[in-house]
């Protein structure tokens, strides 16, 4: 009897591994090497936004309106962005005009008219290995296409093929995003259209189409702030690394003529060996980000906002 | 009686020019489908086409000596190949674990709202344009992380800063694709585990990184893809802008497939007047062209082939 009293009954000792709540260092370990690895990916934005905004406000401070509107040149103190953001502005207007349209209506093929055949799984696989080619490939394609071929209608080396090129290469983003947004709007809408006698077209047009027009602007938001960074492909098509004279163009002048945009600006100004460049450097690099940050935050608002649920 | 059978079936057709219009609208929607297509085979061809005649012009054994010095006629394809795999992996010793672990955290241990917070900062990183880290590679990264921790003395301008740099682009990349892998492995799984008595660690090693390991290989795959294409951040921080001998040290300014092509690319007019210099563009963009569709098809036969039906 009196060993019994000793020993805990059995209910007792499952009771106890049960409620005890022993530490786990090993678990803990797990958990907070995962959460740091995650927060180590997060500062480094933090990071890069203090060196940035360090080493570039004081220009935007000091320059302000001068600095934004101000042209290239060899003298740091007078150089300024403004031809860079006329070209990726005008680079922008290109993608809007091509891109946009031709991705969505390939985006409205996919989902909404292709047949399961061949044709379609081709295009739609096409259009999957499209979004993985290195936007320096595009680069590429649009000096063989554009500057090359076509170049009694682009001027070669203009803003016309930059707005292209970057055209051509945000077009699988914009079809991918558009055919998620339209898949997403469920079967019951289009089969309401139909039931009234609607063609397909109709449905497209006055339900499936607005029912997914907040789905299609988040898409093409991203591909706008994609574009607007790209640099790369721009520097294969020719935009001018140096200086830049614009004097009083009209827009067709201007359109084919030599041009720069913001990312290139950049470019050439972080390989300048005068450390006067530097500051001007990431300026630059705060206006830039100012845009494409601002653009994706709107973006991923919009859809936290928006997700509509059906 | 089969008249008025036929009247109704005719009566159903609707009007022929209802009928017309929908054959329009269906044609263009499908052109602008099959303009991806028509994109492809361009690239494909202007690749293949500019490659062929490169190789022509210098024969195939000149693609094997020390070094690659476009302006003095000197193709050497390994030089920029190991670049590449030098950039690619200290990138991907970067990102795999961030990222991955940074997944795994997100979708196994952040509470909803954490995660709520915290995926869309990954998503603005995400959209941070590979100029803008490709300044921060030389400017932060290098003297920061290579300098103090990998080489003690290394150049200005190294493979191992682009490398860094290359990693942080591509982490969120990684991240989003595993997350969404793990995510979409049911929770009756985690559920079995717990009932079995698991812990949450267990559970996540052993049941759930499993369960989503098709997404998580393919998130890395397409994360190398992306790192190999990768040129802004090669050609500002790898250096070696005219030209490179044949190294692996990553404390060094060395040259990879992308900064080869950026810094011909800006050699401008000068490569204009060298035929061979200008064609190896072609040549090397048809190398990096393959190396990345290869690789994006595989992770999508990985995807396919492993997936689990739940």
């Amino acid at each position: 009897m009196a060993t019994r009293a000793e020993s805990p009954s059995v209910t007792e000792v499952v009771r106890q591994s049960l409620s005890k709540r022993r530490f786990d260092f090993r678990s803990a370990a797990f958990e907070a090497s995962l959460l740091l690895m995650l927060l180590a990916s997060l500062a480094i934005l933090v990071i890069l936004l203090t060196d940035v905004v360090r080493s570039g406000a004081g220009v935007l401070t000091e320059r302000g309106g001068d600095f934004i509107q101000g042209s290239l040149s060899s003298l740091a103190e007078r150089a300024g962005v403004w031809q860079g953001i006329v070209g990726s502005f005008l680079m922008m207007a290109f993608v809007v005009l091509v891109a946009f349209p031709v991705g969505i209506g390939a985006a409205v093929y996919l989902e909404e008219y292709a047949p399961d055949n061949r044709i379609a799984r081709l295009i739609d696989v096409n259009v999957r290995n499209l979004a993985g080619v290195p936007s320096v490939v595009y680069g590429l394609l649009g000096l063989f296409l554009f500057v090359e071929v076509l170049e009694p209608l682009t001027g070669g080396r203009s803003i016309i093929s930059g707005g292209l090129t970057l055209s051509l290469l945000v077009l699988p983003l914009v079809i991918i995003t558009s055919a998620e947004a339209l898949r997403a709007v469920p079967d019951s809408i289009r089969e309401a259209g139909y039931g009234v006698g609607a063609t397909r077209w109709e449905v497209v047009r006055s339900h499936v189409l607005p029912s997914a027009a907040q789905g299609i602007l988040t898409g093409t938001i991203l591909s706008l702030s994609r574009a607007l960074g790209e640099t790369a492909p721009l520097l294969l098509v020719g935009a001018v690394t140096g200086f830049l004279s614009t004097g009083s163009q009209t827009l067709a002048e201007q359109l084919q003529g030599e041009y720069v945009s913001l990312p290139t600006i950049i470019y050439a100004w972080a390989k300048e060996p005068d450390t006067d460049f530097r500051a001007l450097t990431f300026a630059a690099i705060i206006v830039l980000l100012a845009v494409i940050l601002l653009a994706n935050l709107a973006a991923i608002i919009l859809r936290n906002r928006y997700e509509r649920k059906w | 009686m089969s008249n008025a059978a036929g009247g109704l079936l005719l009566e159903l057709e609707g009007s022929p020019a209802r009928r017309r219009k929908e054959r329009i609208v269906r044609g263009i929607f499908f052109a602008l489908a099959a303009m991806s297509v028509v994109i492809s085979a361009t690239i494909v061809l202007a690749l293949i086409q500019e490659a062929v005649q490169f190789v022509g012009a210098i024969g195939v054994g000149d693609l094997w000596q020390r070094g690659w010095f476009p302006r003095r006629g000197i193709f050497d394809v390994r030089t920029i190949l190991v670049g590449t795999l030098v950039v690619t992996g200290i990138g991907m010793l970067v990102a795999a674990p961030l990222g991955l672990g940074a997944a795994v955290y997100l979708s196994e241990y952040a509470r909803p709202r954490i995660r709520k917070l915290l995926k869309p900062i990954l998503e603005i990183i995400a959209g941070i344009p590979s100029i803008v880290l490709g300044v921060f590679a030389f400017s932060w990264i290098n003297p920061q992380i290579v300098d103090r921790f990998l080489c003690g003395d290394a150049s200005f301008f190294n493979l191992g800063a682009a490398g860094v740099g290359v990693g942080v682009l591509v982490t969120p990349l990684v991240a989003s694709i595993a997350e969404d892998a793990m995510r979409a492995v049911p929770m009756s799984l985690r559920e079995g585990a717990y009932g079995l008595g698991a812990r949450k660690r267990s559970t996540t090693v052993k049941i759930v990184f499993p369960a989503a390991i098709s997404g998580i290989v393919a998130a890395v795959i397409v994360g190398m893809s992306r790192a190999i294409g990768e040129t802004m951040v090669v050609a500002l921080a790898g250096g070696a802008t005219g030209g490179s001998l044949f190294s692996a040290d990553y404390c060094q300014p060395g040259q990879t497939m992308t900064g080869a092509m950026a810094a011909l690319a800006i050699g401008g007019d000068q490569v204009k007047g060298d035929v061979s210099a200008f064609q190896s563009l072609y040549f090397v963009g048809l190398v990096l062209f393959l190396l990345t569709l290869g690789l994006n098809v595989l992770s999508g036969r990985i995807v396919r082939r492993v997936r689990k039906k739940y």
